[in-house]
């Protein structure tokens, strides 16, 4: 292993002036892989070491049990997949729709723009879990004649309703941030409002919104979970059941797992876009 | 010289909050007239072309064009805008579309322009002014001067009857403020009518038919600018053009 502080050879051929930078860098991230193994080492060592390790081993990290439950899991998982496409592709019609219509200006819009208003109110007001319990389980007691009473659309329905009340903000707060000067040329071209917000401020503040799109996207791939609430067979479900019957947690982790591998890189993805975003911005300041 | 009132500005207020900003305007510009509207900043002459152009509206008085009043109820502003051009002092092109695509959204959208009849057009007037080479690019990579000029082409695509210029050089570099207003002198002498907010007294001198200095939101002084900026009347535009002269802008 390598001692975190050894100095780093210089390699050969680099200039002087370059090699400065270049071993400071290669240096600290020597420093920074070094401390990382230790650390895990040193964790992965404590708890393998303790005494409860085999029970935890037994009830969560069981390989065998990972197999078994495996097939309903992942079945389960591409449902959450599919459910969170779904829904996604609505959020973003529906929520920018919902945010042009609060951008509209003048008396003539007042009924739609106060209703706009009332739905982000109320949506953006509610925890998902209510609304989910609402719908999902309220609207199919009712039994009415032509509404649909399955799981599936109505978890969807809620999901998109309250995303969308949140996404709406996002996207209304992005117009408002493209400059007042571009409504005014457009609109002296002739333009419309509404031709006006979608030649010219959408596609602008678009751009602007895509961070916080991407966060929301991120949130919602999780939180498609939440369905299970309602006893839709999706990977939570499904690793609910077999808990029941087993009496072992396995099946919640495999799910975890499955999760993450979407997530994560999502969430680096994000990272990545926003701090390249952030200096082409600083750029074009300059 | 007895040529059809083109716009008629008639005891125009304005206030934002209870900031007054124009305070009984009266104007009026004639077909093929230039008007050059003078004043130190603030007085209100941005806010004038705003109204003219329905970007904002009037608390008081009418403004008519061709005779028909653009101020009253029920007029359709969208249809109002589409006879008047402006260009603004900080060019405002929409930075995600294109040279062409800036200049043929209008046309496009508005008046129902086919893409290629439009496209046509377009590149026949940015050849015009210089911009042949540039129908590609995206604003950002335009300097000011030829960023303006791609204004004044979006403005001109829809064959205005009134052209408003809100002191288009301002934000420019002193080299690119020639190229601009050479376009312009072009313009004014073909013809068109054209009321401009401006600085460059030198420029106002040679082509306004008329110079009207603003003074607290009224026209104090309107007249040929040989009268306006050599004699004037005005103690108040006397004091303004003796900055100006200082400033060395005159
Ligand atoms: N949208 C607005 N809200 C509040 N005040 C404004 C607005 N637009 C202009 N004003 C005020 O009106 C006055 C006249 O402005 P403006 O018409 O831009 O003058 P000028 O173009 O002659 O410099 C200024 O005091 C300015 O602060
Ligand atoms: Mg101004």
């Amino acid at each position: 292993m390598v001692e975190p502080g050894r100095q780093h050879p210089q390699p050969h051929g680099v200039k002087p002036t370059r090699s400065h930078f270049g071993e400071e860098g290669a240096r600290s991230a020597l420093i920074a892989a070094a401390s990382t193994v230790v650390f895990v080492a040193a964790i992965v060592a404590l708890v393998l070491t303790s005494d409860t390790w085999p029970k935890v081993r037994q009830q969560f990290f069981n390989w065998d049990d990972a197999r078994t439950v495996w097939p309903a899991i992942w079945k389960g998982f591409q449902r959450n997949l599919w459910m969170f496409a779904v829904a996604e592709v609505f959020i973003l019609a529906g929520s920018l729709v919902v945010a042009m219509v609060r951008s509209l200006r003048g008396p003539a819009f007042f009924p739609i723009r106060a209703l706009a208003t009332i739905y982000v109110d109320l949506f953006r007001g509610l925890p998902l879990y209510l609304v989910l319990i609402l719908m999902g389980f309220g609207i199919p007691a009712l039994d009415i004649d032509g509404v649909p009473n399955s799981v599936w659309f109505w978890g969807v329905t809620a999901l998109v309703l309250s995303y969308s009340a949140y996404t709406a903000e996002v996207f209304r707060g992005a117009m408002d941030s493209v400059h007042e000067s571009q409504r005014a040329a457009a609109r002296s071209l002739g333009l419309t409002q509404v031709q006006t917000l979608w030649y010219a401020i959408v596609p602008q503040a678009v751009r602007n919104a895509i961070p916080a799109l991407l966060n929301g996207l991120i949130s919602l791939q999780k939180d498609v979970a939440l369905v299970a609430v309602l006893g839709y067979r999706e990977a939570l479900r499904e690793a609910d059941i077999y808990k029941s019957r087993t009496f072992n947690y396995t099946g919640f982790v495999v799910a975890a797992v499955l999760f993450l591998i979407i997530s994560v890189p999502l969430a680096r993805f994000t990272d990545w876009y926003t701090e390249r975003d952030r200096r082409r911005r600083q750029q074009r300041a300059v | 010289m007895n040529a059809p009132t083109k716009l008629a500005v008639r005891d125009v207020y304005k206030s934002f909050g209870d900031r007054a900003v124009l305070q009984g305007i009266d104007l009026a510009v004639s077909e093929h007239e230039v008007v050059c509207l003078i004043g130190s900043s603030g007085s209100g002459k941005s806010t004038l072309l705003r109204c003219i152009d329905l970007l904002e509206s009037i608390d008081h008085g009418e403004i008519a064009i061709e005779g028909e009043v653009i101020t009253a109820p029920g007029v359709n502003p969208n249809l109002v805008r589409r006879r008047i051009g402006i260009v603004f002092q900080s060019f405002n092109l929409f930075p995600h579309l294109n040279v062409l695509n800036n200049v043929t959204l209008a046309a496009r959208r508005v008046h129902g322009v086919a893409r290629a009849d439009a496209e046509a057009r377009a590149r026949e007037l940015l050849d015009r002014f210089g911009l042949g080479e540039k129908v590609e690019e995206y604003p950002d990579r335009l300097s000011g001067g030829q960023q303006q000029r791609v204004a004044i082409v979006r403005a001109l695509m829809g064959d205005p009857d009134l052209l408003l210029l809100d002191e288009i050089t301002s934000a420019l570099d002193p080299e690119l403020v020639g190229e601009v207003l050479g376009v312009i002198r072009g313009l004014a002498e073909a013809g068109l009518t054209m009321v401009l907010a401006t600085h460059e007294m030198g420029f106002a001198r040679d082509v306004a038919t008329n110079v009207a200095f603003l003074d607290q939101g009224r026209v104090l002084e309107l007249g040929p600018p040989d009268q306006v900026l050599r004699a004037p009347n005005e103690e108040r535009t006397r004091r303004f053009l003796r900055r100006v002269i200082d400033a060395g802008r005159l």
